[in-house]
């Protein structure tokens, strides 16, 4: 899936640009499977609390992220952006919750329950993401949108979604163009209300031309017939769940069903 | 910025913040005619490439969250759209999560809702002059909105979190100056150029 920061490196947002390899193993499971998997995957493990578990889980997501055939080295760089105040949060829990002394760092005891909750959450926090890159991450974003749309996400919700991730990259390239253009003008970022200011008009402009161009993309759509509805033209549509999905379903309907069990 | 990630929350606060967001995003759908919906889509796609965008704060640098912004263009429409772009970022790039994706768009849209009605009252269809000052007024006071939020439900989740809390509302206070000038920059030029915008229907 290629990212909105980098909208000409040959496959677009849109996602036609397919490729000649065989599909993965995760890419050959219906979109739907997917995103079902990645919602229960995401609810258990943040239900969970068992250290023992939650590491089993991100041996999980990590052995999906290979099935999935992500590219090792930007998956983990992924793994470790976690927002800087999270670090924050985690670095202060081990201080923050009392308990058995296992350490003392510049006179503040650290406690080994403290440890256990941080180890907890980057263990939930992680797993998650790098399952989300696996199953979502690797299907097209309209892919994504019409599985969510099958799933009975409301329509109108799911249109937003669409006209969304369509204009993103026209936007972005937009962007790209004022800014070049600033940049020929001699700006350049500095902390300051002028820069500030600079780049709050070029937005501005953005959504005066953006609303624009909104309308002329309604005229041309009515001009077509556009009813309020996506006729949805891809295969896809037609063939149900295979045999794989229903392998997968049972597969996880037993894992959910034994983790219920064990409590 | 306003991104927590899975793991953290307790789950009663990711049961309420999901119901809300839900109520949230039905209202905002139903009041979201279908012939708005390039229009607001647009809106959304600008707001999320905007929020991509580095601005220079000191020695390091800040993204913005819009929020403000959002709800004084889209009106109630902020809440599906900021949960479309919430949606995308997780699954573009990984920051916030599923579960906890109710509570960060209530994080969000709320504020999102406060600053519109905010802007609209200070506003009252007055020149771009009066356009600016109420825009950072409102765009300001949507990021402390939306920090004091993030605070508080780390604050809900477990007492652990107190001072991670207050933290939280510190490091955002940069992040208000910076996108109080921006949001009053931005609805200056709108106010000039299509003030039928600032009317908060999309």
């Amino acid at each position: 899936m290629s990212l909105p920061g980098a909208p000409c490196a040959g496959s677009s947002i849109l996602g036609e640009g397919g490729g000649v390899r065989p599909p993965s193993l995760v890419e050959r499971l219906d979109s739907r499977t997917r995103v079902i998997l990645a919602l229960l995957f995401a609810v258990a493990l943040v239900t969970g609390s068992d250290v023992t578990l939650l590491t089993v889980g991100l041996g999980l997501a990590l052995i999906l992220a290979l099935l999935a055939r992500l590219p090792v080295v930007r998956t983990l760089r992924r793994m470790l952006v976690l927002e800087g105040f999270m670090l924050v949060v985690l670095a202060l829990l081990p201080f923050s919750i009392p308990g058995r002394v296992v350490a003392e760092v510049l006179g503040f005891a650290a406690s080994a329950e403290g440890l256990t909750r941080a180890a907890q959450i980057t263990l939930k926090a992680n797993a998650i993401t790098v399952a989300v890159f696996a199953l979502l991450g690797t299907l097209e974003v309209v892919a994504l949108g019409r599985a969510l749309a099958r799933l009975g996400a409301p329509e109108r919700l799911v249109h937003l979604f669409l006209f969304t991730v369509r204009y993103l990259d026209v936007l972005d390239r937009e962007y790209r163009r004022l800014r070049l253009a600033m940049r020929a003008r001699a700006f350049r970022p500095a902390t300051g209300p002028h820069c500030w200011c600079s780049i709050g008009y070029l937005f501005g402009m953005l959504m005066v031309r953006s609303l624009e161009r909104a309308e002329r993309i309604d005229a041309a759509m009515r001009c077509r017939g556009f009813t309020g509805r996506f006729p949805c033209l891809h295969e896809e549509a037609e063939s149900g769940p295979g045999a794989l999905d229903w392998g997968v379903g049972a597969a996880s309907t037993a894992a959910v069903t034994l983790l219920l069990v064990m409590g | 910025m306003a991104h927590i990630p899975d793991g953290v929350l307790s789950n009663p606060v990711l049961m309420v913040g999901a119901a809300v967001a839900a109520a949230g995003v039905a209202l905002g759908l139903k009041g979201l005619d279908p012939v708005r919906v390039p229009r607001v889509a647009m809106l959304s796609s600008v707001l999320f490439v905007a929020s991509l965008v580095h601005l220079p704060a000191g020695p390091a640098s800040v993204h913005l969250l819009l929020n403000g912004l959002a709800g004084i263009v889209l009106g109630w429409a902020a809440f599906p759209a900021l949960l479309v772009a919430l949606l995308l970022q997780a699954v573009l790039f990984g920051f916030g999560g599923l579960v906890v994706l109710g509570v960060n768009t209530v994080d969000m849209a709320l504020p999102a809702l406060a600053a519109g009605a905010l802007f609209r009252l200070l506003w009252r269809g007055g020149g771009p002059r009066r356009a600016a000052v109420a825009g950072a007024v409102a765009g300001g006071g949507a990021v402390l909105l939306t920090a004091l939020m993030v605070a508080g439900v780390l604050a809900l989740s477990g007492r652990e979190f107190e001072t991670a809390a207050r933290l939280v509302i510190l490091t955002h206070l940069p992040l208000m100056v910076v996108e109080a000038a921006f949001t009053a920059a931005a609805l200056s030029l709108l106010a000039r150029v299509k003030p039928e915008m600032l009317r908060g229907r999309g």
